[in-house]
Formats: structure tokens, sequence, C-alpha cells
């Protein structure tokens, strides 16, 4: 299985992400340069965190309209699997590839801290072999991280299991405390009607290496990679 | 403070030579924004001073991202002679540097400099401190790598002269000259000038040394003092600011989840760790600043030590007032004095800084002299590292160094009983030194579960700092040969407090023993209580809610 993670100019985390996969996990992983249109054969996209093109108008609001995402959203549309975290998240929401739009943190402040999270069910790739039960500490860095989505395009998520990680405090309770930002029902990660596309707040590539205190977020990368590779063969 | 990690021989020097080579500027457009923005910064501030406005340097963190990708690639392609950035008046002086530095002259065309405004003056031109812009000055023949780079991220790249022999600087407007200087003469330790200014001794530092103990009452309610100190915005939890800044983006700081006294950055590849902090106790300085700095450098330097590294240099950022009012340069010149002693037993050497002047208002007059100190440490093994919180009940707390009955310029005597004026707290050079050098050993030798400075808000705050993280609390004794508010809140200098698993506390003793240190078992950690003396001081969530919440509540 070869990885593309792609590269915006504004993008800080993408050197994170490519360390975890190529070092970490052991994965093959190529950077993809916003302003190419070639996808280089990859057979998983994945949209790092960051701030893309300064993102001084709504986050991932130029993104989506990049020579690298014109690729993006019709591999995607072919059922090609896309992962966003953070800035990746926000710009697969201005792109129409995943439901919902994120806005300003209630506070209106920039938040970086240790959040927690739980798998909402094991529908899709990237929570199929976590634990609902299972309280993962996931950092959160963003400033508009609050899900929001009208109530009928909500109601429709939650019946097809697109709400994939919310927030709960340490002992795994799903509480308004919990919730960093004011996102909607505490979500911190979703995914699309065809289960081929995720998104999630929360950087899993900050929680993936003992040296760091915290490798909950490989259990994330497991649960998606496992089943990616195991799909392919 | 910035650090980063350089491999050695691939680093750039600010630098120029080589009759002919093309000089470049490259990033952003030059703006009139940041005119004279040193001369602002260096100026009393006033009611007028909104109308400087135009002075202030507007920043473009995109832009300069976009500038530093491209810098680090540009050095890749081995076709740069010299790089620097466009700090304090613009061109001139990146221009002045690089040219002395490299002992070579330049001519500048002021016309080819993009602009982002229409008819600037020359002067503009030359001045203007606009942000994000570099100077670099390249390989004859290899201009179109470094102009490859630039395109790529979309910056501005425009040769704006060339090298020349002589040492002197000619720019040109429209093919006028307008400047012909020596590059020299506007460099540090070549022809800038330099000034002696008169000091002269302050009367409050007399004053100051006048302050005894006994004139201050001992509160009958302690309690009381502590949950003061917990939640003074001095000394509470600072996390309400940094939580606002990504403290985790390139996945090296090994501080998120486990806190030390210096944060830990993880060096990739390598055994090794950095260890940073940045320290500088204000109210120190001002009361005596030449042992108030010295204490600068000397905490610094324990933080570090106190997580698992050896420090290894330092940097400072030294803020006074008006260098023209005699006192404020006694503060200058004692704060110096008192950096050097104690960079001279750490062996840190200072390897850069920055000096400002002039932070005082009308109104207010100046800053208390704040000689801030940024150090860098090395742990030479990551598995070394030492953190701060305590570990599991049951463990014994000991202190290393000796309790004193001083509460000199405290937070606790400022700010609790409102006495402004008295020395510095106690401090000696040496018994930090042999401190630091013990609990370098405690550490290597594995025999100590955590170790935490005595700092701000004295040993109760240090305490309670050990214990938050793992919800934990504490039952200490106090002494009966120091006073109590003294023990619990003094600031007396040269004291860690460590904690030690029962079963390492005979190797524990028996190497202190033969250590030439104070020390003194001080009592265990709890499962959550904090009690002194037995008298119940609550637990440690309550004083957690003080801590955590103070800086909160007041900004909202």
């Amino acid at each position: 299985m070869k990885i593309g993670v792609v590269v915006f100019p504004g993008s800080n985390c993408d050197e994170d992400m490519v360390h975890v996969l190529r070092n970490v996990l052991r994965l093959q992983v190529v950077k993809l340069w916003h302003k190419d249109h070639d996808l280089q054969g990859c057979d998983f996209i994945i949209l790092p965190g960051g701030f893309s093109y300064g993102d001084y108008l709504r986050s991932g609001a130029i993104a989506r309209f990049s020579p690298i995402m014109q690729e993006v959203i019709s591999f995607a549309n072919q059922g090609g699997f896309v992962f966003g975290v953070c800035n990746g998240f926000q710009i697969l929401c201005e792109s129409g590839l995943l439901p919902g739009v994120l806005t300003n943190n209630d506070n209106h402040q920039f938040i970086c801290k240790n959040t927690f999270i739980r798998a909402d069910n094991n529908d899709s790739m990237l929570t199929a072999t976590i634990d609902p039960d299972k309280v993962l500490k996931i950092p959160i860095a963003h400033g508009e991280g609050k899900f929001y989505a009208d109530e009928k395009t909500l109601a429709e998520m939650k019946a097809n299991g697109q709400i994939i990680f919310r927030y709960c405090d340490e002992e795994g309770n799903i509480t308004a405390e919990a919730n960093p930002n004011g996102t909607t029902d505490n979500i911190a990660g979703i995914c699309n009607a065809g289960k081929n596309v995720f998104g999630m707040m929360p950087h899993p590539e900050r929680a993936a290496e003992g040296v760091l205190g915290n490798t909950d977020g490989k259990i994330i990368f497991e649960s998606l990679f496992g089943l990616v590779t195991s799909q392919q063969r | 403070m910035s650090a980063g990690i350089v491999e050695e021989g691939k680093t750039v020097s600010a630098t120029s030579y080589g009759i002919g080579n093309p000089v470049f500027i490259v990033g952003s457009a030059t703006g009139k924004d940041g005119i004279h923005g040193a001369t602002f910064a260096s100026g009393d501030l006033h009611e007028d001073s909104a109308e400087d406005l135009p002075s202030v340097q507007v920043g473009d963190p995109f832009t300069e991202k976009l500038l530093l990708e491209a810098s680090l690639e540009v050095i890749k392609t081995g076709a740069v002679i010299g790089m620097q950035d466009m700090g304090a008046a613009g061109i001139i002086c990146s221009t002045s540097e690089m040219s002395a530095k490299g002992k070579h002259g330049m001519n500048i065309y002021l016309d080819k400099v993009p602009t982002r405004q229409k008819n600037m003056h020359s002067w503009e031109i030359l001045l203007s401190e606009s942000q994000e812009r570099m100077l670099i000055v390249v390989k004859k023949g290899r201009e179109k790598e470094v102009l490859t780079v630039f395109d790529k991220w979309d910056l501005n790249c425009v040769q704006i002269g060339e090298v020349t022999s002589g040492t002197q600087l000619k720019f040109y407007m429209n093919e006028e000259m307008i400047a012909n200087v020596p590059a020299d003469s506007l460099v540090l330790g070549g022809g800038a000038p330099i000034y002696e200014r008169e000091y002269s001794v302050p009367a409050y530092y007399h004053e100051n040394k006048r302050f005894n103990i006994d004139s201050v009452e001992e509160p009958e309610d302690l309690r009381q003092v502590a949950t003061f100190l917990l939640s003074h915005p001095n000394i509470a939890s600072k996390k309400w600011v940094s939580t606002q800044y990504d403290s985790m983006v390139g996945t090296v700081n090994m501080s998120t989840n486990s806190p030390s006294d210096a944060a830990i950055v993880n060096v990739r590849g390598t055994e090794k760790a950095i260890a940073l902090t940045v320290d500088c106790n204000s109210r120190y300085v001002y009361a005596d600043p030449e042992i108030g700095c010295s204490i600068a450098v000397a905490e610094s330097a324990r933080n570090i030590v106190c997580s698992g590294g050896e420090p290894s240099a330092i940097t400072n950022c030294l803020n006074f007032g008006n260098p023209y009012n005699k006192e404020v340069y006694w503060q200058f010149v004692q704060a110096i004095k008192g950096m050097g002693k104690a960079c001279r037993k750490f062996q840190t050497p200072v390897t850069g800084g920055n000096v400002s002047f002039y932070n005082q208002s009308s109104d207010e007059g100046p800053v208390f002299p704040t000689p801030t100190i940024g150090i860098l440490g090395i742990l030479d093994d990551k598995r070394n590292r030492m953190t701060l919180d305590f570990k599991y009940a049951g463990d014994y707390i000991f202190m290393i160094g000796e309790s004193k009955n001083d509460i000199n310029s405290s937070e606790y005597l400022y700010s609790f009983h409102n006495v402004k004026k008295s020395p510095a707290p106690f401090f000696d050079l040496d018994v930090e030194h042999k401190i630091q050098s013990v609990i370098k050993h405690l550490i290597k030798k594995d025999l100590i579960e955590s170790a935490h400075d005595v700092s701000d808000g004295g040993l109760y705050v240090t305490l309670a700092e050990s214990a938050m993280p793992k919800n934990l609390g504490f039952s200490i004794e106090t002494d009966f040969d120091v006073r109590a508010d003294a023990f619990l809140f003094g600031e007396a200098q040269s004291r860690v407090v460590v904690s030690v698993h029962p079963d390492k506390m005979d190797n524990f003793v028996d190497f202190l023993a033969a250590a030439d240190v104070e020390f003194s078992n001080l009592g265990m950690v709890t499962e959550g209580e904090i009690l002194i003396d037995e008298e119940s001081f609550g637990t440690i969530s309550e004083a957690k809610e003080l801590f955590e919440n103070a800086l909160p509540k007041m900004m909202m």
C-alpha cells in the first residue's frame, strides 16, 4: 500500500504525519505537492494539519480549489480512501467530501491540549478495531474545530453511523465539560456516507510514540491501515 | 527563545564575499511599515504613541512560514554564500553586517527592491523593517537554482546588487548614487560608537537592606496564605495562555504528558534530548540587580538539572528602562555583573541575546529590570529525563538544600503583606553549584522519583505543583528553627524537593550523608490530602481548582 500525504504551503503537520507513517508504522509514504495534479498512484490520501494557504479566510476555503484537491476529490468520488486530520478535516468539509462545517471554537481561542475521545461505533475502518469503551487520549490544536451540521444532515449521519469519534472525559463519559470547543454532540470525527472519507480534529500522529508518553493514536492508525491492507489482499 | 537543531557543516553564515556575486532580496515586498521600528521600540511610550503605529511591523505568519521553508531548501542547493534576515533597520543593517563580516563592499540598486507602495523614498526602502525578508548572497552562475526554489514557494526573489571589492556600501536609486558608506561604521565592534553611561546607586537599594523579618507578624492562619498564593496570577497555572499556542507540533515535545522543570525536546534518531527553559524573577532583580540576575541564571540552570540535563549555554533578553536614567543604568550594570558571575560558575557561555531599553511610561516610570535568561541543556541519554510529579502515595519527600528564616522579596511578603522593600532572597553561588551537582548524581544513580525546585511561592507551592499532576497529596512537618511562614512560603534559593521510593531510601540517605549538602526529610506523599504538622490544608483537588482556575476567572 502506498500512502500520499498532501503538502500545502502552510501545512505544518505534514512532516509529523510522514514520520509516524514511515518510521513508526513502517508504511510506504510519498508527499504530494499542492500545485501538482498527480496522486502518484497512491492507494490512500491523507490531508495533514496546518494552515493550508494561511487560512486567513475560513480554514480550508481556498485549499479546496488547489490543483491537487481536484484529483483528491475525484479519487474520493470513485471510492478512494481519504483521511483528513485537523486542517485536513476542515478542507474535506469545505470540499464537500464530508458533510457539515467546522466553525470557530466557542471561546474564540486557539486551543492546544490533550483531549479524550471514544469511538462511537465500529462501522468505519477508522474505528473498526477500537473498543467503543476504550478512552483514547489524543491532543487537539485548532481554532476552528466546532462541528456543525443542520438537523436533517445530522440525523442522516447518525442513522448511517457516520459519527465516529466523540469527546469524553477521562472516565469515558460524554459530557458538556468534556467538550473542548462547543462542537455539536461532542463530535470529534466523522466519515462520509460511503465510509471511504474520514475526518477528525484530534491529532493521532501526535500520540503515536512511546518517547512522547502517549501511543493511543497508534491504535487509530492500526485500525485504519490494518483494514486497508487486508482489503487489498 | 527559539531553538533548533542544525547539522554540523550544513549551516550558513550571515556573510558576503566574492567580487561579482549577486545579492538577492527574497520574501515579502518592502513597505512603509516598520520604518524606524527600532527607534519606536527604543523610545518612552506616551499618550501620542498611537500615532507612531506605522512604525510597528505587520507580521504575516503564513508568508514567514513560506520564507522559512524556502530558506532551508535554498541552503541545500549549496549555491548560497551568505544569508541574513532583515531585522531592525532593514536593508541598511543586513547589507552592512554581512559585508563587514565578509570584508567586502556592495552595490545595491534600491529601485529594484519589490515595494508594496508606489513612490517610496530611497531612505524608506533602506530603513523599512517589513517582515519576512532575507538578504542572500549567491554564487555567481548559480542564480537559477535559487530562483527555482523561491518560485516554488511563490515568493519574491530579486537581484538588487552585487558584491564589490573594498569595504564601501554604495546605494543607487534610478542610477543616482544616494549613499556611500563604509560597511564597518554601522557594525558593533567595527565603527559603531560605544557609549560609557553614568550610573548611580538608587536610594531604594539601601532601604531594602534595612528590612527585618521580625517587622512582619506571622499570620495566625497559614491556610489563608496558601489559598492566596495558589490563586495569585504570578504563581497560578499559566495554562490559559499556553493552551492558546501549539505546544506539540513537530512531535518532539516529551513534556506534554510528563512535566519537568524544563521542557524536554526529543532529538530523533539519537539517544539525546535537549532541555529548554526561560527564567527571571524581576522582583529579585529590582531588589538587588546583581544577586537577582545571578539567581535568574542559577534558577534556569537548576531547572535544566532537575530535568536530568546538563546546562550548556544561555541567551538573554534584557529589558530595562531608559539608560539615560542613572539609576536604571546602575540596574543594568549590576545585572550584567551578576549574570557574568553565575555564567562563569555554571560554565554556560552567553551565545547571543537582545537588549531592550526605554521600557517605561511617562506616568509609571521604568519597568522592573528584567534580564530574562533562556537556557539550553543537553541530556546525553534521554532515559535520564527526570519529571517533577510525585509518583506514588507512600514515597518519602525530601528537601535538598536548607530551609532559611527568609521571606525576602517573596511573593508572600510582596503581595500578601504588601511589603515592597526587602533585599533579594538568600542566595549563595557555591551552595547552588553543590546542590545542582548532587541532583545530577541522584538522577544518574536512579535514586529519586521526582525533582522540582523551590521557587515562586516557596516550598508549599512547589509541593502542590509536584502533587497536582497525579492527584496525590503530601503530609509534611515544619522545622522548629524556622518560622512556619518562612518555611512554607519563603523563597530562599538553592532548594529542590525530591521524592524517594521506600526501597531506595537507604541508598538515597547513604549517598546524601556522604555528599556535602544540607538535606531534610519533609514527610510523605499521600493519596490526596494536604497535611502540615498534622493540620489539614484541604485536598489536592481543592488546591488544583484554585491553581488552574485563577487565571481563566480573571480573563473572563
